[in-house]
């Protein structure tokens, strides 16, 4: 086994016999900048919400109930889009899901929420997926932009002033289990714990 | 009968005639062919702080920004709080024993599906100048319990 290992290995581990040391080091790194900036070219290309929505699966749905909400339009025209909350930011985290959403191409491919009716039959299903993906995080996506440590509770109403100085400065919540349906329509959460 | 329809009629010609100029519709003074600019859409309330019925059996009117609550087929927002089961953690007034019961008088466990459609009965307030006057008075200080 191990001699047939090294057999097949042989060519790696001989010195190059045709290319210069030169090529093979400048080469190599050109190659690799190449390749590493291609991936993450790629990568941020489909971390973009044109590209989430370049499929109808998500533009005549989800999309559409995001645009009446208050993370696509407001006062001050600050908004989210698909991969602020649905993509971590932290790059380990973002490859670990990335390899996570080959399983939603497979998904596209074979049409598993591909009509109106398919998707809120299974509506259920995916959001809970994300419900608990936040509840795992302590509701990341919402605190790389709403952090508690710069709340002001004063300028807040009475009950959210009641709610976030003490279950969620306690830690014994988190952002998603009381703000479910924040930018999409909830599916029939008859059933569903706490709501 | 034959003056009597020659008389309405004569007040119906010289009623339009005036009805322009004197009569102040909600439309203000802009003529029906032309569209009005749209009235300001003013804050709401949002003061948690009930506010007194008008008049026995008015549903009571809701305190606090109802913005983008889902109420359907699916969800049901409002009673994500105002629910016999939920009104703990929220503190949120519990929805009135009637309203689980279906309308032969049979108590349910859940709110009855005739009243799940919150707004048709409970609004919010806009604190605004009222757009035509009213002499209203509402529920009034009974003397006989002095309340």
């Amino acid at each position: 086994m191990i001699e047939w290992v090294k057999k097949r290995t042989a060519v790696l581990r001989t010195p190059s016999r045709h290319f210069s040391l030169g090529f093979l080091t400048i080469g190599g790194f050109i190659a690799g900048v190449i390749f590493w900036g291609g991936f993450n070219t790629v990568l941020e290309a489909t971390n973009t919400e044109t590209f989430c929505i370049s499929c109808h699966e998500m533009r005549n749905n989800v999309y559409q109930e995001l645009k009446a909400t208050i993370h696509y339009t407001n006062r001050s025209g600050v908004r989210a889009t698909c991969p602020d909350c649905h993509v971590p930011h932290n790059w380990t985290d973002k490859i670990a899901r990335k390899t996570q959403a080959t399983k939603e191409a497979w998904g596209k491919i074979f049409g598993t929420i591909s009509t109106r009716e398919k998707f809120l039959e299974k509506r259920l299903e995916l959001a809970k997926h994300e419900w608990a993906r936040l509840k795992t995080n302590d509701s990341l996506e919402c605190r790389n932009c709403h952090d508690f440590e710069y709340m002001d509770l004063t300028q807040q109403g009475k009950r959210a002033d009641r709610a976030h100085s003490t279950r969620l400065a306690q830690g014994e919540k988190t952002c998603i289990d009381c703000h479910k349906g924040i930018a999409h329509k909830l599916p029939d959460m008859a059933g569903v714990e706490d709501f | 009968m034959k003056q009597m329809i020659v008389c309405v009629g004569l007040f119906g010609i010289i009623y339009s005639a005036h009805a322009d100029d004197n009569i102040a519709t909600l439309r203000g003074k802009v003529s029906i062919a032309d569209q009005p600019p749209a009235p300001r859409m003013e804050q709401v309330e949002d003061k948690d702080i009930m506010r007194k019925r008008n008049y026995p059996m008015q549903p009571p009117t809701i305190p606090h920004k109802i913005n983008k609550y889902q109420v359907d087929l699916f969800a049901n927002r409002c009673l994500s709080c105002h629910s016999r089961q939920r009104t703990e953690d929220p503190q949120a007034p519990m929805v009135s024993d009637s309203h689980y019961k279906d309308r032969d008088g049979n108590v349910l466990a859940e709110v009855a599906p005739r009243r799940h459609f919150c707004n048709q009965c409970h609004v919010i307030q806009v604190e605004i100048k009222p757009l035509v006057d009213n002499t209203f008075e509402g529920l009034l200080h009974d003397p006989s319990t002095g309340w």
